[in-house]
C-alpha cells in the first residue's frame, strides 16, 4: 500500500503537523508527500521515510485555491489506498473537496489508526472519541497533529517528480493573503496560551503576564472568574462558555481549575499550573506544576526563560 | 438573487455530550437540540444579505428526522422565507447530505449556498466543500467576511495565521465561521410568523440519492482522564523541564 | 425601551410557565373550549429545560385529564414496587416499619417514578396537537395590567440588553401577549406571581409560605446494583432536631438513580450548607453501595413550597389565577405536588372556559371547584404535618405525624399554623454551631462548581445581573457582619461568593450560574435579594431523565 500525505509549509519549511501526518501514514504503507514550491519539495525529500515527492511547480496563487488542488489530488488518488494531510485550514478546505471528486466520505482529525479502514476521531468538541469504519475503497483522511509524534525534518533523500496543477473548474481567483501581524497570535490558534485567573486578584495584576507572553509569543486567556471579577474583558474566556483551546502550552497562573475551565483547555499537549492552593483541580489535570505565590513565581519563571535565552 | 442555506439539527452547544453506557453513541434522547451554530451564522449572514437588497429569496433546507423542521423553523424566524425538509431516519453524511444538497441546488437553482463550516455533533467539516466538489462550483470556505457585487463574491477566508481573500464567480458555495456574524435572536413575533411560512416535506428518494453511510462507527468512548503530573519546586526546574522533557519551549 | 416598539398578539389565555400545572391547563383548555386560542410560554430554553423534580408521581390527575395515557406512551414507566423510610444516624439507619401503617400519605402503591422532565416534553406534545401554542425560551418579564386594574396579559422580556443596561446590536424587544385570562403557572416563588400577589394584596390573612430547597443528581449505576421500582427516602442524620429535611432515592429507567435531599428553608443554623449536606448523605452506608462504580449524569435545584393549605394565598384576581405550585399546592408529607399542580391547572382551565363564556371578569369559579375537589381534601387532611415539625421539632414532629395519621386519620379539629417567613429563622453566625463538611472526592461527592457544569446551566454574559440585591450596604451589615454570608452557603449554584473576607468583604455574584432554584428570592434574611427572570432561554439545560 502507497499512502500520499499532502504537506503544509511556511515559506519553504514543512511544518511540523505535516511531519506528524507523516507519522500517522507511516502506519499504514509507505508513504509518497505532495506539495507546492521547490524549497519546500527539496525539505520535504529530506524527511526520513519519505519515498516520492510530488512537487507542484506553479507557485502562482492557484496552488492556494482549492478547486484546483482536490482536482489534483483526485487525479494522483489513482495510485494510492490513502490520502492524508495535517489538519488545517488548507488541508480541510482542500481535502473534503477531493473526497467529494472520488465518491469517499472523508475521516477528518484522527488521533489513531487501528487498522486500514478504521480510525478514531473525536467527536462533540472532544467530548466523546468514535472508532470509525470506512467503507470506501479509498481513504481520505486529515490528522490531528497532537496525536502523532512527528517525523525528523532531517535524514531521508527521497526523489522528486514534478507534477502540473490542473486547471481546475474556474471561478475562483485569488485575491491575496494577509498574515496577521498582531504581536499577539489569536486565542484559539496560538502555540502558546498563558492564562490568569482570580488569583490575579485585579485588572492591573493581569497586565503582569504580557512580559511572559511577549517572551513566549502567547496568547492570553483567562478563566470565567476572572472574566467574571471584571479582570478582563469576556473575549478571553476560556472554557465551557468561552473559548475551547488546544495550544502544544498551556500556562495557568492563579486558575484553580473549575470544569467549566478544564473543559476548554484540557486538550493542550502540555499544562503547566501554579496556584498556591495545592488542593487546586488544575493540578489534577497539569503535567508540571508549581505550588507557589503567582506573584512570586511569575518573575522568576522570566528570569529563567531570559537566562536560557 | 436566491440564497439556499443549509441547516443541521444538534444538540445543543450548551449540552456536554454524554456517551451511552454501552459505547454505542452519545446520549440525545431528552436532551436540548437546536441550530447547529455555524449553520445560525450562515443564515444570519443570507438574511443581512437579503436586508441590503442583494438577496430576494432565502431557501432554508434540513436534511434529518422529522423534528428537524424545529430548526428550520428557527430559521424561517430569523428571516428565510421557506423551507424544506429531506426527510429521513438514516445518520447523515457530509457526501450524502451533499448529494442531497446538490440535488437540490440543480432544481432550486440558487445563485449562492451558504453554509455553516462545521456541526457541531460530528464535527466533519466537509459538507460544503465536498458540495462545491460535486457541483464543480468555486467555493470559499472559513469565511470571515462576504460581499457580492457584479456577479461575484468576495469572500475573505480565516485560514491559519492570518486571512485570504479570494474572488468567486456566481453560482458558488460559502461555509461559515465563527466571527462572519454575530446571529440576531429569533424573535418572538418572528417566531409566531415563522409558523405560517411553507414548509415542503420531501425524501431523499425523491431526489433519488442513496443515503447509506459509508462510515460506520464501532464504538464510542470518553477520552481518557488527564492525569495528575509532576510538582515542581522552582521556575528553574520548570523551564528545563518544558525545554528538555516536554519540548515545548 | 419604550413600550410602542413592542409588538402585541392577542389570546383567549396566555399560561406563564411549561411545567405539569401550565401543560395541563393548556390541554385542559383546549379539551374544553376548543376555539379558545391558548399560548403558554416557558423562560427554560424548551419544555423540561427547567423542570427538576424526584419524581414519584401519582397519575390520577393525568388519567383524569387523558385517560389514554399508556396507550399513548406517556413516559411512566417503573411503577413503584418497593419502598423504604430509613431513619440515619451517623453510622447506621433504621428502616421505619410497618410503613403503610405509620405514614399511610407516603405510600405509594399504584405510582409510578418518573423523569418529570421527560412527562413534561410528552405533554407539552399533546399539548400542541390540541393546538395549543408553545414558545419556549422566552420568561415573562412584565405583567401587564389594563386601567380598570384587570390583568391583560404578560410581555416577555426585552432579548439584547448589554450588561450595562443599554441595547446591543442584538436588541430585540419584548412581546405583549394580550390575554383575555392569564394563568400563572410559574412554579415555586414565581417572579410575575410575586408582583400579582403584592398587586392585589393576595396573601392577606393566609399564613406565611414556607419553602424546601430540593437538590438532585442522576446517577447511571452499575446494573447489578439497580433496583427498578425502588423508592427510599431518609430523615434523621446529618440534619440536627431543629432542621426538616431528608434525602431520597428512586431507581428508575435504564440504569438510572434519582437521588436528592430536601432541607426545609426554615433552618435556623446560619452555617448549614444543603449543597453540602446533599453530597455527604450520599457517603452513608445506606446509599454509598449504589454509587460505587456509578456516574453522575446530572445535577440541579429547585425550591419548593411547603407550606399546605394554610399557606396557599388568595387564587384569581381580575383577569387571571395562580395555578400549580406557585400557589403551593405541593402535598408535603406525600413528598408530592405533580398529581396537585395538574390538578389545580384542570379546575383552572375549567374556571377560565366557564369565564370565557360567560365574560367574566375573575375566574372565580376556580377557588370553589378548587376546594370541592379531592385535591382540597388531600391536602387538607396532612395539613398539620409539616407545620408539627417546625413547632416540634423532628422527632417529637415525627410522632406528632405518627399520632395524626394512624389516631386522628388527618381529621385533627385544631390547625397549625407556620408563624414565621423562611428569611425570619436564621441565627446570627456567633451562636449558630459550625458545621465541617468532608471535602469532595471527585468520585461520589463534588463541588459546587463540577456540580453546575452538569445542569447545564448557561446565561448570556453580556446581561444585566439578574439577581438583584437591593441595598449593598445592607448586605454587609446584615448577611456579612451578622450571619457571615449565607448566600454562599445555601446557594447550590455557586453564584453567590464573598471576595476579599478577610479585607474588604463585598458580594461577587456569579449570576450564569444561576439554575433558577429561587432560593436566594426566599431566604435571604433581609429579603435583600430579588431574583428576576433574565434573558430568555438563560439558566440550566436539565437533560432527558431529570
Amino acid at each position: 500500500m502507497t499512502v500520499l500525505v499532502f504537506l503544509d509549509h511556511d515559506d519553504g519549511v514543512i511544518r511540523q503537523a505535516s511531519r506528524s501526518a507523516i507519522a500517522a501514514a507511516a502506519k499504514l504503507g509507505d508513504v509518497d508527500v505532495l506539495v507546492t514550491g521547490a524549497d519546500a519539495a527539496k525539505a520535504a525529500a529530506a524527511i526520513p521515510g519519505v519515498k516520492k515527492v510530488l512537487q507542484v511547480t506553479d507557485t502562482s496563487g492557484n496552488s492556494e485555491l482549492a478547486e484546483p488542488m482536490a482536482a489534483l489530488l483526485a487525479d494522483l488518488a489513482g495510485g494510492y489506498t490513502h490520502i492524508l494531510a495535517a489538519s488545517s485550514a488548507t488541508s480541510k478546505n482542500v481535502l473534503p473537496r477531493a473526497a467529494a471528486l472520488l465518491d469517499v466520505q472523508p475521516i477528518p482529525d484522527i488521533i489513531a489508526v487501528n487498522d486500514a479502514d478504521t480510525f478514531v476521531r473525536p467527536i462533540y468538541a472532544g467530548s466523546a472519541l468514535a472508532t470509525v469504519k470506512s467503507a470506501d475503497a479509498k481513504k481520505v483522511i486529515t490528522v490531528r497533529a497532537s496525536a502523532f509524534d512527528p517525523v525528523p525534518a532531517e535524514g531521508g533523500n527521497a526523489v522528486i517528480e514534478e507534477v502540473a496543477l490542473p486547471a481546475g473548474p474556474g471561478g475562483s481567483t485569488f485575491i491575496s493573503t494577509e498574515l496577521s501581524q498582531s504581536e499577539r497570535p489569536e486565542l484559539e490558534s496560538a502555540r502558546v496560551v498563558v492564562s490568569g485567573g482570580r488569583g490575579m486578584q485585579n485588572e492591573e495584576n493581569f497586565k503582569l503576564l504580557d512580559p511572559l507572553a511577549d517572551r513566549l509569543g502567547a496568547a492570553i486567556g483567562a478563566s470565567r472568574a476572572a472574566v467574571d471579577a471584571g479582570f478582563v474583558p469576556n473575549e478571553y474566556q476560556v472554557g465551557q462558555t468561552g473559548k475551547i483551546v488546544a495550544p502544544e502550552l498551556y500556562i495557568a497562573l492563579g486558575i484553580s481549575g473549575a470544569i467549566q475551565h478544564l473543559a476548554g483547555m484540557k486538550d493542550s499537549r502540555v499544562i503547566v499550573a501554579i496556584n498556591k492552593d495545592p488542593e487546586a483541580p488544575i493540578f489534577q489535570v497539569a503535567d508540571y506544576g508549581i505550588v507557589g505565590d503567582l506573584f512570586t513565581v511569575l518573575p522568576q519563571l522570566e528570569a529563567e526563560l531570559d537566562k536560557a535565552g | 438573487m436566491k440564497v439556499l442555506v443549509p441547516v443541521k439539527r444538534v444538540l445543543d452547544y450548551n449540552i456536554k455530550a454524554r456517551v451511552k453506557a454501552d459505547g454505542s453513541g452519545v446520549e440525545t434522547a431528552g436532551f436540548k437540540m437546536s441550530i447547529n451554530p455555524f449553520d445560525e451564522i450562515a443564515v444570519e449572514e443570507a438574511v443581512r444579505l437579503k436586508e441590503k437588497g442583494v438577496v430576494t429569496e432565502i431557501v432554508a433546507v434540513s436534511i434529518g428526522e422529522a423534528k428537524a423542521q424545529d430548526t428550520l423553523r428557527t430559521a424561517m424566524a430569523m428571516g428565510a422565507d421557506r423551507s424544506i425538509l429531506v426527510e429521513t431516519d438514516t445518520v447523515t453524511e457530509p457526501l450524502s447530505v451533499a448529494k442531497v444538497l446538490k440535488a437540490l441546488v440543480e432544481k432550486e437553482k440558487p445563485d449562492l449556498v451558504i453554509l455553516g463550516k462545521q456541526a457541531i455533533d460530528d464535527d466533519m467539516n466537509a459538507t460544503g466543500q465536498m458540495l462545491a466538489g460535486l457541483l464543480g462550483r468555486p467555493q470559499a470556505t472559513f469565511a470571515s467576511k462576504v460581499e457580492v457585487a457584479d456577479g461575484a463574491v468576495t469572500v475573505t477566508r480565516e485560514i491559519d495565521g492570518g486571512l485570504q481573500t479570494v474572488k468567486l464567480a456566481l453560482p458558488a458555495i460559502i461555509t461559515a465561521d465563527l466571527r462572519l456574524n454575530e446571529p440576531r435572536y429569533a424573535s418572538l413575533p418572528n417566531i409566531m410568523k415563522a409558523r405560517k411560512k411553507p414548509l415542503e416535506k420531501i425524501t431523499p428518494a425523491d431526489l433519488g440519492v442513496d443515503m447509506t453511510p459509508r462510515l460506520s462507527v464501532i464504538s464510542v468512548a470518553e477520552p481518557p482522564e488527564r492525569k495528575a503530573g509532576v510538582k515542581l519546586d522552582s521556575a528553574a526546574e520548570l523551564v528545563s523541564r518544558l525545554r528538555n522533557e516536554a519540548k515545548v519551549i | 425601551m419604550s413600550e410602542t416598539q413592542r409588538e402585541t398578539m392577542e389570546f383567549d389565555v396566555v399560561i406563564v410557565g411549561g411545567g405539569p400545572s401550565g401543560l395541563a391547563a393548556a390541554i385542559k383548555l383546549r379539551q374544553l373550549a376548543p376555539d379558545a386560542s391558548v399560548c403558554l410560554i416557558e423562560k427554560g430554553s424548551e419544555i423540561g429545560a427547567h423542570i427538576l423534580s424526584g419524581a414519584v408521581i401519582e397519575p390520577r390527575a393525568l388519567q383524569e385529564l387523558l385517560p389514554h395515557w399508556r396507550e399513548e406512551g406517556a413516559p411512566l414507566d417503573t411503577p413503584v414496587t418497593e419502598e423504604q423510610a430509613l431513619y440515619l444516624t451517623r453510622d447506621g439507619g433504621l428502616e421505619v416499619p410497618f410503613l403503610e401503617r405509620v405514614m399511610p400519605h407516603m405510600s405509594n402503591h399504584g405510582n409510578y417514578i418518573v423523569s418529570l422532565g421527560d412527562l413534561c416534553r410528552w405533554l407539552a406534545g399533546r399539548a400542541e396537537e390540541l393546538g395549543v401554542e408553545i414558545y419556549p425560551g422566552f420568561a415573562g418579564a412584565e405583567v401587564l395590567v389594563d386601567d380598570s386594574g384587570r390583568v391583560t396579559g404578560v410581555a416577555t422580556g426585552d432579548m439584547g440588553i448589554g450588561r450595562d443596561g443599554e441595547p446591543t446590536g442584538n436588541y430585540a424587544p419584548g412581546m405583549e401577549l394580550r390575554a383575555k385570562y392569564t394563568l400563572f403557572a410559574e412554579g415555586c416563588r414565581g417572579s410575575l406571581t410575586k408582583q400579582v400577589t403584592a398587586m392585589y394584596n393576595l396573601r392577606k390573612g393566609v399564613d406565611p409560605q414556607t419553602y424546601g430547597l430540593g437538590i438532585k443528581e442522576l446517577w447511571e449505576i452499575p446494573k447489578e446494583m439497580h433496583r427498578p421500582g425502588l423508592v427510599q427516602h431518609s430523615f434523621g442524620w446529618p440534619l440536627d432536631d431543629r432542621t426538616y429535611g431528608g434525602a431520597w432515592m428512586y431507581h428508575f429507567g435504564e440504569n438510572l438513580v434519582s437521588y436528592g435531599f430536601v432541607v426545609g428553608l426554615d433552618y435556623p443554623n446560619t452555617w448549614l450548607s444543603p449543597f453540602d449536606e446533599m453530597q455527604r448523605v450520599k457517603l452513608h452506608p445506606s446509599f454509598r453501595p449504589y454509587f460505587e462504580n456509578g456516574r453522575r449524569v446530572a445535577y440541579g435545584a429547585r425550591a419548593l413550597s411547603e407550606g399546605g393549605i394554610q399557606s396557599i394565598p388568595r387564587l384569581t384576581f381580575p383577569g387571571g389565577a395562580l395555578i400549580g405550585d406557585t400557589a403551593g399546592f405541593l402535598n408535603v408529607p406525600k413528598i408530592k405536588g405533580t398529581h396537585t399542580a395538574m390538578k389545580s391547572g384542570m379546575l383552572a382551565a375549567e374556571a377560565v372556559a366557564e369565564a370565557l363564556a360567560t365574560n367574566r371578569v375573575e375566574p372565580g369559579s376556580y377557588t370553589r371547584r378548587i376546594r370541592d375537589s379531592w385535591l382540597w381534601q388531600e391536602l387538607r387532611a396532612v395539613r398539620n404535618i409539616r407545620p408539627a415539625f417546625a413547632r416540634f421539632g423532628m422527632k417529637k414532629g415525627a410522632l406528632y405525624a405518627g399520632i395524626d395519621a394512624m389516631l386522628l386519620r388527618g381529621r385533627a379539629p385544631w390547625t397549625l399554623h407556620t408563624r414565621h417567613g423562611d428569611n425570619e429563622t436564621l441565627e446570627p453566625a456567633s451562636i449558630s454551631p459550625k458545621i465541617s463538611y468532608p471535602k469532595p472526592d471527585g468520585k461520589i461527592t463534588f463541588d459546587r462548581l463540577s456540580s453546575v457544569f452538569l445542569s447545564a446551566t448557561n446565561h448570556e454574559e453580556d446581561q444585566p445581573v439578574h439577581l438583584k440585591v437591593r441595598n449593598t450596604s445592607l448586605w454587609k451589615t446584615v448577611n456579612w457582619d451578622v450571619f457571615r454570608s449565607p448566600e454562599s452557603r445555601y446557594c447550590p449554584a455557586g453564584v453567590y461568593e464573598v471576595a476579599d473576607e478577610a479585607t474588604d468583604p463585598r458580594l461577587q455574584i456569579n449570576a450564569q450560574n444561576c439554575v433558577h432554584c429561587k432560593t436566594c428570592d426566599i431566604k435571604d434574611p433581609a429579603q435583600n435579594i430579588d431574583w428576576t427572570t433574565p434573558e430568555g432561554a438563560g439558566g440550566p439545560n436539565y437533560p432527558g431523565g431529570m
